[in-house]
């Protein structure tokens, strides 16, 4: 973990209540897909956590929907405007369990970490299946970015209303994908428990919680796990299908 | 450059800055980010006898100008702490560390710092009677004259280490408690553990932290410490260890001002795991400020 002053390149509304961040600054820190990054606003006290979109050697990008204050004030910083971020934070995916045909599962903002584990996984392997849940066509959002990352990815789009690809949840396109080796996930719980329900691999998938500090400290984002107690900041986001412990 | 460095119940340190409980972890971790054997010295996660998972999650809540846990305690337990957790340490600082005690009787109060005291890392026990968090325990000792003296008693005949008795604000008059610890044979007084607080999901309408409750720290609870530190320095002949909202050298300066010997940081461990080391970095110039040369001649200069 490494604390820097980032400049904001961009800062736009790419679809409702969402928008795309690009910050300019040092990435050296990180190292895996799914990782998260710590930023300070003014006015708040705790920082925000946001999970990396994407990053190349001067930059990283962000996608985050506005829900609360915090992201409110995001969404109304200028490019030019400077923030105080926390980088490096959390364990990632692990991409090494992928196999040939990995399968990807993306709902709502949850979708933002898969685009960096998909550039990530392209070259290893022979086809990408990505799921893309979304409540509605206006919230749509990636699509080409994905699609233009390499042949080998097929998308499958998925929207609560249907008014855009097909009508349900992700794991109705579930029965549109014959084979897969692996799958990762992001997403909400009710999600996570759907598809806990019907897949058939191993997996990995990165939780949400409420953070103190991002960074081990404070306890606050603790989990229970057949392998132990976790920090979901620490030792997750990502955790492995078999090590979650499904509660009601 | 000023000198730095104070004496804490007989045990010198360089600097008076320490890393509160239960926002440095066991302190290794925090190695990565800095040389933390630049602190004065840390106070490690509260620890029981058994190992504790804590209190149903969220036990986190964001307020303004600090925040709400309700942790619980979670700790792997003494044993464990003992096993693994200090000679993870050892690896990474060659001072003494400040083990923080809990427990829910004086039994388990007894144990933990029996066992933690024979360490040879640990310089001081700080012993918690004020954890908020926690329904059956600590805050029931902290929140009487006759619990805090019964703690202090007990730890007392266990070890001959200096114990730092760390107090709850949660009360009518901190200065009571502090004098029947000091009467009891307590080398110290650290002050304060968190103010009881709530916040209220406006959407849900109910409370955001899963306990309801918990402790509120932070920059907001800097002059209820300052203040409650400038009465128990009246009170009392043994050091203080001033805690509550410090986020600067300057705010270290003002809470030694108020009588305190040495100064924790906590929450803002948690904005900024670089806060201790910059504090200590900092404090030179802000001495040379105020024309400090010696930051020990200033414990208690406002009284």
């Amino acid at each position: 973990m490494k604390k820097f002053i980032y400049k904001i390149k961009e800062n736009i509304n790419i679809a409702k209540n969402t928008y795309k961040m690009v910050l300019l600054g040092d990435t050296s820190d990180i190292g895996k897909p799914g990782q998260f990054i710590n930023i300070k606003l003014q006015n708040k006290y705790l920082r925000r956590p946001i999970s990396i979109c994407d990053y190349d050697k001067t930059s990283i990008t962000i996608l985050y929907k506005v829900v609360g204050e915090g992201t409110k004030i995001m969404s109304k910083l200028s490019t030019g405007e400077e923030l105080d971020v926390l980088v490096g934070l959390g364990n990632g995916f692990d991409v090494s369990y992928a196999g040939s045909k990995p399968l990807l599962i993306g709902g709502g903002i949850g979708i933002a970490p898969l685009y960096n584990l998909a550039k990530e996984l392209v070259e290893s392997c022979e086809v990408i299946n990505i799921i893309l849940g979304y409540n509605s066509k206006d919230e749509v959002y990636y699509e080409e970015e994905f699609l233009n990352l390499s042949s080998k990815i097929n998308l499958h789009i998925v929207t609560v209303d249907g008014s855009y690809g097909k009508k349900g949840f992700v794991t109705d396109a579930f029965a549109d994908i014959d084979l897969y080796s692996y799958f990762y996930t992001c997403g909400p719980m009710a999600m996570f428990r759907a598809i806990n329900d019907i897949a058939d691999t191993d997996g990995q998938l990165s939780f949400e919680e409420r953070m103190g500090c991002g960074f081990g400290a404070c306890m606050g984002c603790s989990c229970k796990t057949i392998t132990g107690n976790k920090r979901i900041c620490k030792e997750g986001p990502v955790l492995f299908r078999g090590e979650i412990i499904w509660e009601n | 450059m000023g000198k730095l460095d104070i004496s804490l119940c007989g045990i010198n340190i360089d600097n008076p800055v320490i890393p509160a409980s239960g926002t440095f972890g066991y302190g290794y971790e925090f190695a990565d980010f800095y040389d933390i054997n630049k602190l004065g010295t840390f106070s490690f996660k509260g620890t029981t006898k058994d190992a504790r998972f804590g209190n149903p999650l969220p036990r986190i809540a964001e307020c303004k100008s600090g925040l709400i846990n309700a942790i619980g305690l979670q700790n792997p337990g003494v044993d464990r702490v003992v096993d693994t957790e200090l000679p993870k340490l050892k690896q990474v600082y060659d001072k003494k560390v400040m083990a923080n005690v809990c427990g829910f009787s004086l039994d388990e109060y007894s144990y933990v710092a029996q066992k933690l005291s024979n360490e040879e890392q640990v310089g001081w026990l700080e012993v918690n009677i004020s954890c908020p968090n926690v329904h059956e325990g600590g805050l029931n000792f902290g929140s009487t004259v006759e619990g805090a003296a019964k703690v202090t008693k007990a730890v007392r005949r266990v070890t001959d280490k200096p114990i730092i008795i760390k107090l709850s604000p949660n009360v009518t008059d901190i200065t009571e408690i502090a004098k029947a610890c000091e009467a009891e044979g307590a080398d110290g007084i650290s002050l304060i553990n968190t103010l009881l607080g709530m916040r209220i999901d406006l959407k849900t309408g109910k409370p955001v932290i899963a306990n309801k409750m918990g402790g509120f720290s932070g920059g907001a609870i800097f002059p209820v410490a300052l203040r409650m530190v400038y009465q128990v320095y009246d009170a009392v002949k043994i050091p203080i260890v001033g805690i509550g909202g410090v986020e600067s050298a300057e705010d270290v300066i003002e809470m030694m001002y108020a009588g305190a010997t040495a100064v924790q940081v906590g929450a803002y461990n948690l904005v900024n795991p670089f806060a201790c080391e910059e504090i200590i970095d900092n404090l030179p110039s802000v001495m040379n400020k105020y024309g400090i040369n010696d930051i020990s001649s200033i414990i208690g200069r406002a009284h």
